[in-house]
């Protein structure tokens, strides 16, 4: 709350605005305060017409300032002037902090007419800041009411409207008392009532003004206003007294703002300054209930509102009296990261930690504090609501499909920001997954799975995996890229999990089992045989499908730079059922995609070896000899088919295209060797057309032989320009350019 | 997994336990939660249990304290851990409960904390229902009307009364940091509008949950075996058993009744080891009694859902509805309550 925070740091608004240079002392010198200002007004024309403007201002106030007796305004053309300079300049620019304290004591002294001391509070639009000690001589000549009951409303609106302007707040802090009883008289109530809000502090709150409030309550019956500073008081001292708001409830304020709100915009938009802008109402005790069920319903989640602890406290209080000032700040008062900044020392958790979901400031204070029992409430109370309001869990619960598909959006965007899985979503998915139907909050579900917990997953795996593979085998094309794209970001989470842990990890004692090196080694390597072995049977059940095939490569795109992006030392080789149906794909774009990883396979296997080489010491964890064979074999099948046109005889891979040539001969396919090189490849033979529609516009044959030699360099050429940026990195570091150049015309 | 203690190792098991219970529990690496995770984590229902242990109440309780939790319909509920309680406030959890009952009632009027209300507020404790050491006393709360015609009397009219409980529920205590107070069962008898105003005040002030706690026709099963075993001393009502038919355009309800001799004389054929039961055996004890009820019947009980079980020492519906009827049992079946309730917040 923007009050409590400037009465805590009084300077700093003052900071501000005297950057904006609207203040009236700063005018006398001509701008010269400010040398931005300073130059802009040397250059601008208007600076002459300011300069009088401001003499005039001057005069106007030392005016207002000596004005004797009831001087009538239509008899007096001196006071029409000096109003009418006021009314200008206040409009155009606001009034500067000196003007203040003169306007208000004659408006408030009633030494003019009652439309004078109207039309002066009406104008009283500040610049910059109003000074605290305007505010109190006003009060006092409030107090001894020599002003019509008009212009005290009047100047009580004004106040409660420019509120955040204030400079300071403490003396007007120790006039608490006089506010208060102007309660009393009823035509005031309501705005003294609001004053009264914005003036509370913890310290203000007595019972013998409760008990005077409740009086006044009994007297009026249930007013707004009333409702409204009761609030403040329960909030602040909820062991004296409580109130349960009425949740239709929208204003619980008449509207003050009157003629000044928008005259205050214009000015702040001229001036271009962080004016304070006025806090909204901070009530968010009655929640919106969008349905009538049952009580225990964990859904809602909870508004922000003050632990309660203060038995606690008082107990403390009681034994040390040094804590006796330190005072919490309530969360409900929590709107702005300065503020988080500011009060980060006295803060407070909500007594509800599921508020904590709907507040990004809150999250950045938990995201640094150590507390146990923070992430134990949070983990019941999730849990728990997860449990009860699952759609498809619990029966007659499918109508709020829609709230829980917001329930667990909410949850999802807080791990994110986290960037940590909630224990208690796991559970909920190992319980819920079995139940699910692939359907319902689709999209929701598969991004939680992308924040389970690697330390859990080993635990979890055949909880999670065998209900999310048997739904992923029988749904359809969408779903199965939906959970390929939540397992590649489960997997990158992971990785980022261990990058960002790697240096914490070491001087920490604590291992468990599962986040030692090994057992991470260990879960991912799961998952990415898990992964494997689904796409393996998915590229079977959906035909090769491109789009999943995109889906597919994308997860590997990860997989194939563990090692050198994410420190990780493991590398797996796609199995051979995603390997070969991408190598004979009838599409560029996976193909060139296939080119990329196994090019960054070859170079985090390269990295790896050297490595192990330069090292003395033996490492800890070395990649199998079979990772660099498997990868060997991948890349003589694919050089073999891409370049030498020689797959059929020299793939070794035991799933792999090594064919007789007798067998081949009875395909009647002519020219069988070459027909999966850069040239004749289903993937890549639109290209070498196009190739040839530019190189030999004339010929019509369609003769790819004659793409040798030198054209074979232009044809790579052309292919590279064609944004095969994948082909080219994989030729240029696989193919040895040089003893290649005779095979080039095979 | 068997679990609980027979009456007379208790001793040891607590010593064991409390040497356990020193050791730091930080040295956790997640922020995950602190429990053993093996257990009825996804609502598997261990294989065997031991029988609930001759009642606490004969060594140091009076039975007389607990008299009036019997015969009376208790509504379950499972509540997550307690943030901030303690039991050296009650009296101000009262006031303050009695202004929140009040405020709720009246929607818009502020209440002072401390004034007397119509509604009075008692929270007490109930140091005797418990099962082990480690277990949180039990908290009583009970709204009473005062009778607005004559208010210097004493005369006060109970309108609702509210437990929480924990019996032998060290596998939750045991593992939650210290400002947490575990009492996981709460069990309420009057009107639902009551339970919804103490609930959320409950909810608001110690950040726990709420969940209504039904009873599986499996674990419904459990009570059947395990009552029928108890020994009640005076002559014992039948055993019921009430069965409800799935897919009917018109509900029906199958009614079993049993001499409860008869239960247990099958009952003791069945059960190998005393004081102790396995999940086999509650199996082998349904199975005959489904069918000798098919001899007569030709109805197939065991393709229908059994909703309801009433014997001497207690009746359990499915909704999560009990009535505790003998005293001395008492704390055995709040053990088991107990055990469920964890098992819904865990």
């Amino acid at each position: 709350m923007q009050r409590r925070q400037s009465s805590k740091t009084p300077k700093q608004p003052l900071q501000v605005h005297y950057k904006n240079q609207t203040d009236l002392s700063a005018w006398r010198k001509g701008g010269r305060i400010d040398p931005e200002k300073s130059v802009q007004n040397h250059q601008s024309p208007k600076d002459q017409k300011n300069y009088s403007k401001q003499e005039s201002l001057e005069l106007a106030l030392s005016y207002f300032e000596k004005v004797q007796d009831r001087v009538s305004l239509k008899k007096d053309n001196v006071l029409q002037k000096h109003l009418t300079t006021v009314e200008s300049i206040a409009l155009q620019r606001g009034l500067p902090p000196e003007g203040f304290e003169i306007l208000l004591n004659v408006a408030l002294s009633g030494k003019l007419a009652d439309t004078v001391n109207t039309h002066l509070l009406k104008i009283l639009i500040p610049a910059s800041v109003i000074p605290e000690t305007a505010v109190v001589s006003s009060v006092s000549w409030l107090c001894v009411s020599k002003c019509s009951g008009n212009t005290q409303l009047l100047f009580l609106r004004w106040l409660i409207t420019v509120f955040d302007f204030i400079d300071h707040k403490e003396q007007l802090h120790a006039l608490y008392g006089f506010f208060f009883s102007f309660l009393q008289d009823e035509k005031m109530c309501p705005y003294v009532c609001h004053l009264l809000y914005l003036l509370t502090r913890k310290e203000s709150v007595k019972p013998f003004r409760i008990r005077r409030l409740l009086d006044l309550q009994t007297k009026m019956g249930m007013q707004p206003h009333l409702q409204a500073l009761l609030s403040v008081y329960k909030l602040f001292c909820p062991e004296l007294v409580t109130i349960t708001l009425p949740g239709k409830m929208k204003t619980y304020f008449k509207n003050s703002e009157g003629p000044w709100k928008a005259a205050i915009n214009t000015v702040r938009r001229r001036n271009q300054a962080n004016s304070p802008v006025s806090q909204p109402l901070f009530l968010g005790t009655a929640q919106p209930k969008s349905r009538k069920r049952k009580w225990s319903t964990q859904l809602i989640i909870p508004a922000s509102s003050t632990n309660r602890n203060y038995l606690e406290e008082d107990r403390k209080k009681n034994r040390v009296d040094l804590y006796s000032t330190n005072e919490s700040f309530p969360v409900e008062q929590l709107q702005t990261f300065s503020q988080l900044l500011q009060n980060i020392h006295h803060l407070e958790f909500p007594s509800q930690m599921g508020s904590v979901l709907t507040s990004p400031l809150l999250l950045h204070y938990m995201n640094c504090i150590k507390d146990e029992s923070i992430y134990l409430r949070l983990y019941y109370w999730m849990g728990q609501t997860l449990q009860e309001e699952c759609t498809w869990c619990v029966a007659d619960n499918n109508q709020y499909e829609e709230e829980f598909k917001n329930f667990l959006e909410t949850v999802y965007k807080t791990e994110c920001f986290l960037q940590e899985g909630f224990p208690s979503c796991e559970e909920f998915l190992c319980k819920s997954l079995p139940l699910w139907d692939g359907f319902c909050c689709r999209s929701q579900i598969l991004r939680l799975v992308s924040w389970i917990p690697l330390s859990s997953f080993s635990e979890m795996k055949s909880h999670i995996c065998d209900p999310l593979a048997q739904l992923f085998f029988t749904s359809s094309l969408y779903f199965k890229c939906s959970v390929l794209e939540s397992l590649k970001e489960l997997l990158q989470n992971w990785l980022n999990w261990h990058v960002i842990h790697l240096d914490s990890e070491s001087d920490s004692q604590v291992h468990s089992l599962n986040t030692t090196l090994s057992g991470l080694v260990n879960v991912v390597a799961e998952l990415i045989h898990f992964v494997g072995w689904i796409s393996t049977v998915a590229l079977r059940l959906e035909n090769n499908h491109t789009f999943l095939l995109y889906f597919i490569l994308d997860f590997y795109e990860t997989v194939c730079d563990m090692y050198l992006r994410y420190n990780l030392p493991l590398l797996i080789m796609p199995p051979a059922g995603v390997f070969y149906p991408v190598l004979l794909s009838m599409d560029s774009v996976s193909l060139n995609q296939l080119c990329y990883i196994m090019y960054r396979y070859r170079t985090n296997l390269v990295a790896a070896k050297e490595n192990e080489l330069s090292k003395k010491k033996i490492l800890q964890f070395k990649f199998s000899s079979q990772t660099y064979q498997e990868y060997n074999q991948y890349i003589i099948a694919m050089v073999g088919c891409l370049w030498t046109s020689s797959a059929f005889q020299k793939d070794i891979h035991p799933q792999g295209l090594r064919m007789d040539d007798e067998l081949l001969k009875k395909t009647k396919v002519q020219e069988f060797k070459n027909s999966f090189n850069i040239v004749y490849h289903p993937a890549m033979m639109g290209y070498a057309v196009l190739f040839m529609q530019q190189a030999w516009p004339d010929d019509t044959t369609f003769n790819f032989s004659l793409i040798k030699g030198k054209k074979w360099n232009w044809y790579l050429e052309y292919l590279y320009a064609q944004g095969l940026k994948g082909l080219k990195v994989f030729i240029e570091s696989s193919i040895n350019r040089v003893s290649q150049a005779s095979h080039s015309k095979a | 997994a068997r679990r609980g203690a027979a009456q007379g190792s208790v001793p040891v098991m607590e010593s064991a336990d409390g040497a356990a219970r020193t050791m730091p529990s930080i040295g956790r690496l997640s922020r995950g939660p602190p429990f053993g995770r093996a257990q009825g984590r996804f609502g598997l229902s261990p294989s065997g249990r031991l029988l609930p242990p001759t009642p606490r109440s004969q060594e140091n309780a009076d039975p007389q304290r607990t008299a009036f939790l019997l015969c009376k319909q208790w509504t379950l509920y499972s509540v997550t851990p307690l943030y901030g309680f303690s039991n050296a406030h009650l009296r101000d959890y009262a006031r303050l409960l009695s202004a929140f009952i009040a405020a709720e009632k009246q929607k818009g009027l502020a209440v002072e904390v401390g004034v007397e209300l119509d509604i009075k507020v008692a929270v007490s404790s109930l140091p005797d229902l418990k099962g082990s050491d480690q277990d949180q006393a039990a908290i009583l709360v009970q709204l009473s009307l005062r009778s607005p015609a004559s208010p210097k009397t004493s005369e006060e009219k109970l309108i609702w009364s509210g437990w929480f409980c924990c019996v032998s529920g060290d596998d939750l205590s045991e593992n939650v940091p210290e400002d947490f107070t575990c009492l996981p069962l709460f069990l309420a008898n009057g009107a639902e509008s009551y339970t919804s105003i103490v609930g959320s005040w409950f909810q608001k002030t110690f950040d726990c949950c709420f969940r209504r706690l039904a009873i599986s026709p499996l674990n419904l099963s459990w009570m059947a075996a395990m009552w029928t075993g108890c020994k009640v001393d005076k002559t014992a009502s039948a055993m019921e058993l009430v069965f409800s038919v799935p897919c009917l355009p018109q509900p029906l309800d199958i009614s079993y009744a049993i001499h409860p001799e008869d239960a247990k004389a099958l009952w003791d054929t069945v059960q190998k080891t005393p004081g102790e039961i396995t999940q086999e055996e509650v199996d082998v004890f349904m199975d005959c009694l489904y069918s000798h009820f098919h001899r007569h019947f030709k109805i197939h009980l065991s393709a229908t859902k059994l909703v309801k079980v009433s014997t001497a020492i207690a009746s359990a519906h499915c909704d999560g509805i009990i009535k505790f009827l003998q005293s001395q049992y008492l704390t055995g079946v709040l053990m088991l309550l107990t055990e469920l309730a964890i098992s819904q917040i865990q």
